[in-house]
């Protein structure tokens, strides 16, 4: 069967499930995560004003990166409308980025911030709180049997950001890379959000660490859904 | 009316042409005369005309009374005083051996001439006493010259110089590395007016438009280079290989010949095999050896292979110690080899101009005939190899016209002449436009590109404290620091090499599956492979490399692991095809050769039958249709179709195609593209479609598909991420190196593909898109000879509604499962990699 088949699906097979620790989240095609029970969506590693950090440094990167991640966040939380956002840290490139922030973006994020809670999880880019934007800080959070941190640990019921995971499948002489979710059930590794954020392949021995066999899952980020493929389809 | 050689060559220089019994060339005496009159020339002459020779002689001969041109130091040194020459070559390892040429004429004449080479591989010390004690003639890289002209020295080094010589200009103008050299040129003019160049070249299906390059353009006018063409040569005695055994439908292995071509070896004293990829060098390699029972010194060359392992076979090489070397374009260049009396042209010939440089490899002499034979490896081959043969015995030539500058090179540019010297917009503008590739540069781009290297170019002016460099008060652009310069050093020149990484061989460690330990370290470097290729496979596919089957293991820390296969073949074909697409001028003589029933009897016997079948049971192509086949075949319609424009513009059709047949709702599931035809399959019944009108031919190859369709599928297409990934890098938007280290893309803390899908959104008129969208016109894409394609089958597509797979068909659909199968969705690759996995699982 051809996937093509299945186009009319695809509005609805832009999420799939995915149980950590028995809480069940619902994982979208964007790399956020949505824990429907709390209202809680959680999103990893903006790495806002990465464009602007590099210009510092003489690399001339486009400066729209922050303004095409922040689309793509309001779209997100349009769609699940959540009571609170996890960021769960390395929101912001360096520790000076949230002051190169242009109005009209400081402005998008005000608005997303408007009526919910809004946590900054600190992260090794970003360890000191944006003290000129809302929101609360935190350097890690737990709710029930999930712990949101952001660098990984490997404890039972973790979920964190950090290592960017991607993965790449090959398969008829061609392969495709794309970030992904990692998780075993247990705890799970979150994509970045970035829009200039590359990633780490989770056969990469960071990944060792989190998981001590290739028996956990990868769910790729495909242009409208995901994709949930064995670790060690993968490389 | 040539002057007498007396008269233009000192007695020195007729002695010693006496003394080796040589006589001076007519060719050689007209660049001394056009030298004497100030004139820049081109020469061409084939190879083995002493066209080297030539291009010094007349530097040779002004500096053989030298005494004046050189001063005591005081402690017994003799230094210059100054720059006289510069000679530009496109190969670093072709300016060291140019200077060890030299030498002979310079020793046995006694000229007090001082030769060095300038290469990436020059110590530091040299290169700093070079700019302060130039010698005479200075042998050196396009890149070179940029890094030169981009130091405060540049007026100091150049204020002498009265003549530059490039080498091999027919190799060099074809690439973004041209239009670096025409700029540096067009500085080197303006820093000395006065200078004189020589070009040296094959012959050129347009001399007259590469003579432009070598001299100075003016707005409005066009100036020309005197063309000096060396006349006789033998003609070469080219044949194709009669072979005894059944020609393949399909594959570029020649398998089929190897005895025969094992046979030739045999019958020679050294042979040079040329075919078209590394793989196909592997393949060769491996199979001669296989069947090596006279223990013939049978050798491998390419370029992915060690460089030290490439050095031992050009020694042996030139001692005369092999009996045949399997090659790759990496000997495609002037470097003398020795005595080589037969070329075997393995594969298709892609090029006319191109065989002809090959063959011109065998037999260095002018007077006596270079032999070649050409071994098709398949039906198509054959008839490329017939045509190709043909063409060379008329002399018709085939390179591409000379280039439109590109903007990603100009910007690097404009950064280099700004860490020289400041600079004021306007006079660099004119500057810019001498060269000939920029000649019709328009003042927008410029100031685009300008605006580019200043701040990045973008709408949104966010980075003017960032800024590169900057305008002054008196209007000169600078650069605003220090750091600005040594990034622009460390990032100068235009090739972007594949990425590669290293081949390991280790021993396997099969059943390893699953576990994330890594694998044993060490192991011997067998050399290097593209990246691309590697992320292809699976641990375990095997494929050929450095002459045996390996197995892939592994890719840790930027290495591939492989180790030893006991497999006699390997699963992997990599890439057979080849990164020349079929010239356009091959391309179309195949077309009348197939239209004109009388000219087959040039054609083997067997290939005669094949395409007499072919009108018997659909139709072979005139020279100005497109003939469509569609058929059943498999549960599944294919649509075949033989446009004969080469891979590149194949792929990007079968894209295009696909986009419109899923539109129509025919449900296209795949595509294979080979150089002459392209197939898709659809579960759609295509050629019922067609019969109740509800798919339209004529529109479905409408050359409107160039317009939003194309935009559409450029947006997302990885072929044209490729391509702004190299303009990104070349351009300078993107370090390939940071302060000496070099990154690979692994280390890279951002994509290029990100950036790039970030930069369309949001400026899509942005400069380096442009470049990039102009780029993909010519070269990955080949979009201009598609639109060529589609406006000259216009209301000329012929379709045949059959019942089954045509005999001109059965090549390309053989292609299906050895070639990559395109399709861009990678959503729907996934999907099915999932499916299979479901299946695997479920039983």
């Amino acid at each position: 069967m051809h996937a093509r088949l299945a186009t009319a699906d695809e509005s609805r097979s832009a999420v799939a499930l995915l149980d950590v620790a028995g809480v069940q989240f619902v994982a979208d095609a964007s790399g956020a995560l949505f824990w429907d029970a709390e209202q809680l969506l959680i999103v990893s590693d903006l790495h806002l004003e990465k464009g602007s950090s590099f210009a510092t440094r003489g690399i001339l990167l486009p400066p729209y990166d922050t303004a095409a991640t922040l689309a793509r966040l309001t779209t997100v939380i349009a769609r699940y409308d959540p009571r609170c956002v996890i960021a769960l840290g390395d929101s912001f490139h360096d520790a000076k980025a949230h002051g190169r922030l242009a109005g009209a973006d400081r402005d998008a994020i005000a608005a997303m911030q408007a009526g919910r809670d809004w946590i900054w999880i600190a992260g090794n880019h970003d360890p000191l709180p944006p003290a000129s934007l809302s929101g609360s800080v935190a350097s890690e959070i737990a709710i029930g049997p999930i712990c949101f941190r952001h660098e990984p640990t490997g404890e039972a019921g973790e979920i964190a950001g950090h290592l960017h995971p991607k993965a790449r499948v090959a398969t008829r002489g061609r392969s495709i890379e794309r970030r992904c979710i990692a998780s075993d059930g247990v705890r799970a590794v979150m994509p970045s959000f970035g829009a200039y954020t590359g990633g780490l392949s989770i056969r990469d021995r960071a990944f060792a660490k989190i998981f001590a066999t290739l028996a956990f899952t990868v769910h790729l980020l495909g242009d409208n859904r995901l994709h949930a493929m064995p670790a060690a389809r993968c490389c | 009316m040539l002057t007498p050689a007396p008269e233009l060559l000192p007695d020195k220089f007729l002695r010693w042409f006496a003394a080796r019994g040589w006589s001076p060339r007519e060719h050689q005496l007209a660049l001394l005369q056009k030298a004497r009159a100030q004139r820049s020339a081109l020469l061409i002459a084939p190879t083995g005309a002493g066209k080297t020779l030539a291009g010094f002689l007349p530097t040779l001969v002004e500096l053989s009374g030298g005494a004046s041109r050189t001063a005591s130091t005081g402690r017994g040194v003799q230094r210059s005083t100054g720059l006289h020459t510069l000679y530009i070559s496109p190969l670093k390892a072709l300016a060291v051996d140019i200077a060890r040429n030299l030498e002979r004429p310079v020793a046995e004449m006694q000229l007090p001439i001082k030769v060095e080479t300038r290469t990436g591989d020059t110590p530091v010390s040299r290169r700093q006493r070079q700019r302060r004690y130039p010698p005479d003639i200075l042998l050196t890289t396009p890149e070179q010259l940029a890094l030169l002209l981009a130091s405060a020295d540049a007026p100091f080094l150049f204020k002498s110089l009265k003549r530059i010589v490039l080498d091999e200009l027919h190799a060099l103008v074809t690439s973004k590395r041209g239009d670096l050299l025409s700029l540096g040129l067009a500085r080197l003019f303006r820093m000395a007016p006065d200078i004189t160049a020589i070009g040296l070249s094959a012959t050129v299906a347009e001399p007259e438009q590469l003579s432009r390059f070598l001299v100075p353009q003016t707005p409005g006018a066009i100036a020309s280079a005197d063309l000096v063409v060396a006349t006789g040569g033998a003609a070469p005695i080219v044949e194709m290989l009669d072979t005894r055994e059944r020609l393949p439908w399909a594959g570029h292995s020649a398998r089929h010949a190897l005895g025969e071509i094992y046979d030739l070896i045999k019958r020679h004293k050294t042979s040079l095999m040329f075919v078209n990829t590394r793989s196909q060098a592997e393949m060769l390699f491996q199979e001669l050896w296989a069947m090596n029972d006279d223990g013939l010194a049978i050798a491998l060359h390419h370029g992915s292979l060690d460089v030290a392992q490439r050095r031992k076979v050009e020694d042996a090489m030139a001692a005369g110690r092999l009996r045949g070397v399997v090659c790759t374009s990496s000997l495609d260049l002037g470097i003398d080899w020795g005595d080589i009396d037969l070329v075997i042209n393995v594969g298709a010939p892609k090029g006319a101009s191109r065989l002809m440089q090959r063959i011109g490899r065998a037999n260095h002499r002018l007077d006596e005939p270079s032999r070649a034979i050409m071994v098709p490896a398949n039906r198509f081959e054959v008839l490329e190899c017939r045509v190709a043969i043909d063409a060379i015995a008329e002399n018709a030539q085939d390179t591409p016209p000379l280039r439109t500058g590109s903007l990603d090179v100009l910007a690097q540019h404009v950064l280099g002449c700004a860490c020289g010297e400041p600079f004021l917009a306007d006079a660099l503008y004119d500057e810019v436009r001498s060269a000939a590739p920029y000649a019709d540069l328009s003042r927008k781009d410029f100031d685009d590109v300008v605006d580019f290297v200043a701040t990045g170019g973008y709408a949104l002016k966010s980075y003017e404290r960032f800024a590169r460099i900057r305008q002054g008060p008196d209007g000169k652009w600078r650069v605003t620091n220090p750091r600005v310069r040594q990034m622009y050093r460390l990032n100068v020149g235009t090739i972007v090499e594949e990425q590669m990484l290293k081949v390991r061989l280790v021993r396997s460690r099969r059943g390893g599956a699953g576990s994330t330990g890594v694998i044993a370290r060490g192991g011997r470097v067998l050399g290097e492979i593209e990246e691309y290729f590697i992320e292809g496979l699976v641990a375990g596919d095997t494929f050929v490399f450095g002459g045996e089957v390996v197995r892939y293991e592994a890719l840790a820390n930027d290495e591939v692991y492989v180790s030893r296969a006991s497999d006699k073949d390997a699963k992997v074909p990599s890439y057979a095809g080849g990164k020349f697409p079929l010239s356009t001028y091959l391309a179309e003589r195949v077309r009348q050769l197939l239209a004109d029933k009388s000219a087959w009897n040039g054609l083997p016997e067997q290939v005669r039958e094949w395409l007499s079948m072919q009108i018997l049971l659909s139709r072979v192509p005139g020279p100005r249709e497109l003939v469509v086949e569609t058929f059943p075949r498999g549960g599944k319609t294919y649509l075949v179709c033989y446009p004969f424009e080469g891979r590149l513009a194949h792929q990007t059709l079968g894209m295009l195609v696909t986009r419109r047949l899923e539109r129509a709702r025919a449900r296209p599931l795949g595509f294979v593209a080979n150089e002459y035809a392209l197939a898709v399959w659809a579960v759609g019944d295509l050629s019922a479609m067609i019969r109740q009108g509800r798919l339209d031919l004529a529109q479905l190859f409408a050359p409107d598909m160039l317009g939003d369709d194309l935009e559409a599928w450029l947006a997302e297409s990885a072929l044209m991420k490729r391509t702004f990934r190299n303009c990104a890098l070349i351009s300078g938007l993107i370090p390939r190196r940071f302060a000496g280290e070099e990154k690979s893309r692994r280390q890279m803390l951002f994509s290029t593909d990100l950036v790039y899908d970030v930069l369309s959104k949001h400026q899509p008129d942005h400069v380096l898109l442009r470049a990039a969208r102009s780029d993909a016109a010519t070269g990955l894409l080949d979009i201009r000879r598609l639109s060529d394609m589609l406006a000259r089958i216009h209301g000329h597509i012929i379709h045949k509604d059959l019942e089954r797979v045509s005999p001109l068909a059965v090549p390309v659909l053989l292609e299906i499962g050895v070639e990559t199968v395109y399709g861009e969705a990678s959503d729907e690759l996934l999907a099915e990699t999932a499916e299979e996995l479901v299946r695997e699982a479920m039983g």
